[in-house]
């Protein structure tokens, strides 16, 4: 199980801002250990996947090339102030995450 | 554990209103896996990376914004935003192209999503940031080039 996410969702018009920073090493798979010299093997989230009221509005592939700790914001049209917003996140070693907030 | 407490604790300082103790308590095993490009993001050179998610063709078009820093002192994080308004545009992709793996993410957006997409890249060296729009079976593409002065995918 991953470290929990911070998600924030706010209400500007009619369109929703959801903006989530997530815990994650995000390894490449191309960078050598600086002591032992040996490639830190990839450790990367794979697929993320965003709902809101119970709607998928994104769903996402992402390679190691996302920075360390990823941080991800997205506009959606229609929602409302109330809905709940779903983040998942799944990596190559088969860990995942869910955390859920709520549009203020 | 110690760490979660901290992080939830920091959680619920920064958001005030959002609620992290329902965030915590309402954990669900991950949901169903879904499927991942992997040859396309498994490519180490450019062209497999745009071929593997059919963007060969791609046309250009100043209709997709790509907004990244001018020069970014730590190729480790670079802060990008991906904005396309051509019409009906319904995912986005990002690619690094001198990145060891030069795939970055591949989005797809609905039910109201916009798109647009603010996400933090690695960039290995000065290079092209390369975004590709996928609108009604066209696909479009937009580049933004970014100074690196420290590189982040480690050497």
């Amino acid at each position: 199980m991953g470290e929990p996410m911070k998600i924030r969702a706010s209400m500007s018009g009619d369109v929703a801002d959801v903006k989530c920073l997530m815990n994650h090493v995000m390894e490449t798979g191309a960078r050598r250990d600086s002591k032992t010299g040996q490639i830190v093997p990839a450790h990367h989230i794979t697929n993320v996947t965003v709902t809101v009221g119970g709607k998928q509005v994104l769903d996402a592939q992402w390679g190691g090339g996302v920075a360390k700790n990823p941080y991800l914001a997205i506009k959606v049209k229609g929602a409302k102030a109330g809905e709940e917003v779903v983040v998942n996140w799944v990596d190559n070693k088969g860990d995942s995450r869910t955390d859920k907030a709520v549009i203020g | 554990m110690n760490n979660l407490r901290r992080n939830v604790l920091k959680g619920a300082g920064a958001t005030g209103v959002v609620s992290v103790a329902i965030a915590a308590g309402l954990l669900k095993p991950g949901m169903a896996l879904a499927d991942w490009n992997k040859a396309a993001f498994g490519s180490t050179d450019l062209a497999g990376a745009v071929n593997g998610i059919g963007a060969g063709s791609a046309t250009p078009s100043a209709d997709i914004k790509v907004d990244a820093p001018d020069i970014a002192e730590n190729g480790a994080v670079v802060p990008v935003t991906i904005i396309s308004s051509i019409a009906g545009t319904d995912s986005i992709a990002i690619i690094g192209e001198k990145n060891a793996y030069p795939l970055i993410a591949d989005m797809k957006f609905s039910n109201g999503a916009e798109p647009y997409v603010q996400i933090r890249i690695k960039l290995a060296a000065t290079a092209n940031v390369l975004a590709i729009a996928r609108a009604g079976g066209k696909v479009y593409k937009a580049h933004k080039e970014v100074k690196v002065t420290i590189g982040g995918c480690g050497g």
